[in-house]
């Protein structure tokens, strides 16, 4: 009998192992970015070519920054807990449009609410390979300094919103 | 007439050859090689099993590209990683550095080969080879055997 226990025992570990492998997303990668300051960009904005945005514009504020595209269908699915951040009026929210075509995104803008402040253009994905982006829709929260504190891989849903993103907007808000 | 016409052919077949956008590979081939070479060691974030050179996602063309404007400015393959790593982190390498955090993934299976030999070492020791214990019956049959063979002679 106690020849069965060492083997049983390794193969429950394994088990657990493979279990808890499964729960996690290989796509969340961690982002090297958290803790630095967010990389520099000027991009015209979405509606007003002739008008740039950069994030120096930002400093002093704690504001978050959302990827997202008119071919992006997870940003569909997000769109709803965007507009109700926004409502809300917690944190101001600016968009990067990635890769996109100018007039598909005003559609979707248009037809879907915007939830922005005002979105930047970056048809050829510059500023997106900067901020490390590989799977839209991807979120930053960055402080006052200038710094990014969080990011988001894919799609933020009203619990991450609730559990993360506002307790931490609160905190940064008061340092 | 028919030599105008082949010779009209043939320059609007070189316009139309030209019309075409110079594919980035034939622009290059020893800077493309070098572009190739170093893209075989990046992982595409989106298609996570291939590298930057494999894939075909728009994201693993626009790394490539970003590979090739680097080098064409004269950076070092190990500046352009440097790049690659401080957005995407050590994800991005198909081969991960030797770090604390890495060291299980590089060590692990040496670990378990080396438990496998100590796992069996163990068992060998613990178990010496049984003394061949004989019955009478074979005793008497062995000992039959032996003076048989010594009565008669090669």
């Amino acid at each position: 009998m106690n020849r069965f226990v060492l083997p049983l025992a390794i193969f429950a570990a394994l088990i657990a192992l493979l279990a808890a492998g499964l729960t996690l997303n290989p796509r969340e990668v961690p982002s090297p970015l958290i803790g630095k300051p967010a990389p520099h960009f000027e991009l015209p904005q979405l509606d007003q070519a002739a008008k740039t945005f950069t994030e120096k514009d930002m400093l002093g504020r704690v504001w978050m920054l959302n990827v997202w595209a008119s071919w992006c269908v997870t940003c569909r699915e997000e769109h709803p807990v965007l507009l109700d951040l926004a409502k809300s009026g917690a944190v101001p929210l600016y968009g990067l449009n990635y890769k996109d075509k100018r007039e598909d995104g005003l559609a979707w803008l248009k037809s879907m609410g915007d939830p922005y402040q005002l979105s930047i253009y970056d048809v050829e994905g510059k500023v997106g390979i900067d901020y490390g982006v590989y799977g839209v829709p991807e979120t930053y929260v960055i402080d006052k300094r200038g710094v990014i504190r969080y990011k988001r891989i894919g799609a933020l849903t009203p619990e991450i919103v609730k559990d993360k993103v506002l307790p931490l907007v609160q905190e940064l808000g008061r340092g | 007439m028919a030599r105008l016409l082949a010779f009209l052919l043939l320059v609007s077949a070189g316009l139309w050859a030209h019309a075409k956008e110079a594919a980035p590979a034939a622009a290059d081939p020893a800077l493309e090689h070098r572009v190739m070479t170093l893209a075989a060691e990046l992982r595409c974030l989106v298609c996570q099993n291939q590298t930057i050179a494999d894939s075909n996602a728009p994201l693993a063309e626009d790394l490539r590209n970003q590979v090739r404007e680097r080098m064409r400015q004269g950076a070092s393959d190990s500046e352009i990683i440097d790049f690659m790593v401080a957005r995407y982190g050590d994800f991005v390498l198909y081969r991960p550095p030797v770090k604390a955090t890495t060291l299980l993934l590089w060590f692990g299976p040496l670990l378990l080969v080396v438990a496998g030999l100590l796992v069996l070492l163990r068992r060998l020791r613990r178990r010496p080879a049984p003394e061949p214990e004989l019955t009478t019956a074979e005793r008497e049959r062995a000992r039959k055997l032996l003076t048989e063979s010594e009565a008669e002679p090669r």
